[in-house]
């Protein structure tokens, strides 16, 4: 991305902000796979750790009512949409104060008053929702947007193209994302798939779609903003082909020894903090003391998550059986 | 209903009983709005919703891609954001292309992460009508063992009309089995004010003290012939009709069981794992003290529904089977 179109498009406050995310991710997540390692979560941690920029950068182009479906390796999602580390690290922890309150855990969390819809495992399964999501904005009247995503494997599935045909057909405020990390757990993209960009397969549903460096927060965010405004103004959904790596395993029990090591060095100097340091740099907007100040304020922010996390209570087990059915004072009106 | 003389009352098919749920809630509710294959122009394939598009128009009467979990999983969308999705299946059988969406996203939003599905997913379900296997099954079986769905299965016009409207004003998703042979079969003469017929509530369709036939949709009629048979016999069924499968009504059938101490469970999905098998167990854990002979039930064989007209007749079960349990459970 050229400087100068970032300098112009972008507002300083704006891209400070995506860096002030992209670190608090970063720590987040790197604070999560150490409780992980020390045994204190019980469940899988799936980081976004070397795709910091896609949730990031996607997230902040959108307007506060707008809805998310995030993939599985979206953490900025929750943090810009005002999840807090700790109400996170509780999540992980499986304690009461997390947004699941114990019922489900990692990123399998939403929140509809934050317009975060909860993930759920079986991939691409929240595709369609968010088309019905945007459905309901288009019946409406409403002026909101939906932006959902799946990875590479994710695309595979039937729901994942049943959602873009019908957004397709009836032109729904939705943009769909693929975050292609290259490997699907352990299966590279060769076996997912016969074609190389997995933008290719917006063209049998007649959908305008785009190749992004996921890497640059700054690409991501203009690509999601045109795409964003384009579903605003009624020209229907666009694919977002975001291209990244997984710089670790699939999860945090996985050394990812199916990768090449010389791949994982060359997306190292990609890393998309690296990345856009250099480019607030470039722009005069920060230097190095500022990047320490902060990654400090960061950091400093998932300590007191943890601490709070730490010190929450499990729910009781009786809890087990609360919550099966809706009371009709809980369906949004 | 504008053409009801005084002396003569207008019959409401089960069909149009479902029609008219529809039209009202559509009315009183602007929320309310139809997804499914063909249910525009073409009025459905079964026309429950013949004249809706022209009177809704086509953001209320979506005709969809032929795409059952797409278009489970947009209504799933659409409810959680407000509206109040309505889904035809145009026959239950295709449900199961959309099973993932609503075991693994409808049923299990609300406990995980507290968001409300208020959705309603219509199947027009059952045999006898020579479908064969793919046009013809009884699906509930599936669901019934997914919690966080309702399901229910009306066996008259005025329960399909309550249920229904029920169903959409309900918080949750709703699996509405409505069944294709009492589409034009059974009639009768609906109220005219506006009613509702709760959800979880089963329904004695048939009063008797000696045996409780516990049933649902088209056996019930099957039901209430044998016990016509059987009166002469001197054999009195108590006949109930579940009407709702979640949530189970266990107490109206523990009371008729306790009144007559015997129990036959009739339906026409596969006999094994089937929602005869639980109500059963269930009689066996709470009622063991008051059974006066072994749990009887009836059901097809364990095969797929078959087409042709004498496998389809021996498949599915019949007055004589029911006449036949009840002469050799009065023996006990
Ligand atoms: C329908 C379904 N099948 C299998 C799985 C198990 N699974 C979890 S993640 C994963 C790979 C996902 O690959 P991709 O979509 O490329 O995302 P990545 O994790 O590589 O970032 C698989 C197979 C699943 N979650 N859902």
């Amino acid at each position: 991305m050229d400087q100068a179109v970032i300098a112009e498009e972008i507002k300083r406050s704006d891209l400070l902000d995506m860096y002030f995310y992209l670190r608090l991710t970063r720590s987040l997540e790197d604070r999560i796979t150490a409780l992980y390692r020390q045994g204190r979560i019980v469940g899988g941690v799936y980081t976004s750790h070397g795709m910091e920029a896609i949730a990031v950068g996607y997230a902040s182009a959108l307007q506060p009512d707008d809805v998310i479906a995030p993939f599985h390796r979206d953490m900025g999602v929750f943090l810009i949409r005002g999840f807090s580390p700790g109400e996170i690290i509780a999540q992980y922890l499986g304690k009461q104060a997390g947004p699941t309150k114990g019922k489900d855990g990692n990123v399998h969390m939403g929140d509809l008053k934050r317009g975060v819809i909860g993930f759920v495992s079986h991939l691409a399964d929240n595709m369609p929702v968010a088309a019905g999501a945007a459905l309901a904005f288009k019946i409406r009247g409403e002026s909101r947007v939906a932006f959902a995503g799946t990875g590479d494997g994710g695309t595979s599935r039937g729901d994942f193209h049943e959602a873009m045909n019908f957004a397709a057909v009836r032109k729904l405020p939705v943009v769909f994302f693929c975050t292609n990390n290259q490997y699907a757990y352990s299966t590279p993209m060769r076996y997912q798939m016969a074609i190389t960009d997995v933008v290719e397969r917006a063209k049998a549903y007649g959908m305008p779609g785009e190749i992004v460096d996921g890497n640059d927060v700054a690409a991501v965010y203009l690509a999601s903003r045109r795409a964003i405004a384009k579903a605003r103004a009624g020209e229907g959904p666009t694919f977002l082909e975001f291209k990244t790596m997984r710089m670790h395993g699939h999860s945090a029990h996985d050394a990812a020894t199916y990768v090449p090591r010389t791949l994982l060095d060359d997306w190292k100097t990609k890393d998309p903090i690296l990345r856009t340091e250099q480019l607030l740099m470039q722009l005069g907007y920060g230097d190095e003391s500022y990047f320490h100040e902060v990654g400090d304020r960061a950091k400093k922010d998932v300590d007191a998550g943890t601490e709070f996390a730490e010190h929450s209570p499990l729910p009781d087990g009786r809890e087990t059986l609360v919550g099966v059915f809706a009371t009709p004072d809980e369906v949004l009106p | 209903m504008t053409t009801a003389t005084a002396t003569q009352e207008t019959q409401t098919s089960y069909v149009d009983a479902i029609s008219q749920a529809l039209d009202e809630e559509m009315s009183r509710d602007e929320r309310v709005f139809l997804m499914g294959e063909d249910i525009g122009a073409y009025g459905g394939a079964f026309k429950v919703t013949d004249g809706f598009l022209k009177k809704y128009g086509e953001w209320r009467v979506l005709d969809t891609p032929l795409s059952e979990s797409g278009f489970v999983g947009a209504a799933i969308g659409a409810a959680m954001m407000g509206l109040r999705p309505v889904v035809e299946m145009q026959f239950a059988d295709f449900i199961s292309c959309a099973f993932d969406q609503i075991t693994e996203v409808a049923a299990k939003n609300h406990y995980r992460w507290g968001a409300a599905v208020p959705l309603v997913i219509r199947a027009p379900f059952g045999g006898g009508v020579h479908g064969g296997p793919f046009h013809s099954e009884c699906p509930e079986g599936w669901f019934f063992h997914s919690p966080g769905l309702k399901i229910v299965a009306p066996s008259t016009p005025y329960d399909a009309k309550g249920l229904l409207k029920a169903a959409i004003r309900d918080p949750n998703p709703v699996l509405y089995f409505e069944h294709k042979f009492l589409y034009r079969r059974i009639k009768a003469t609906l109220p005219q004010e506006e009613y509702i017929v709760p959800l979880g509530k089963a329904d004695v369709k048939r009063s008797g003290r000696d045996i409780s036939l516990i049933t649902y949709g088209a056996m019930v009629h099957l039901a209430l012939e044998a016990a016509e048979v059987l009166q002469q016999e001197g054999i009195d069924l108590d006949v109930v009709d579940l009407r709702t499968l979640i949530p189970l009504d266990k107490e109206t059938i523990y009371a008729s069981v306790r009144k007559t101490s015997k129990a036959i469970i009739l339906h026409e999905d596969n006999k094994t794992g089937g929602i005869g098998a639980e109500i059963s167990a269930l009689l066996t854990e709470d009622c063991f003290d008051c059974l006066d002979g072994p749990i009887l039930r009836i059901a097809p064989p364990d095969t797929p529904v078959p087409f042709s007209t004498p496998l389809e007749e021996f498949f599915l079960p019949k007055v004589s089977d029911i006449v036949a349990g009840a002469r050799k459970l009065a023996a006990y």
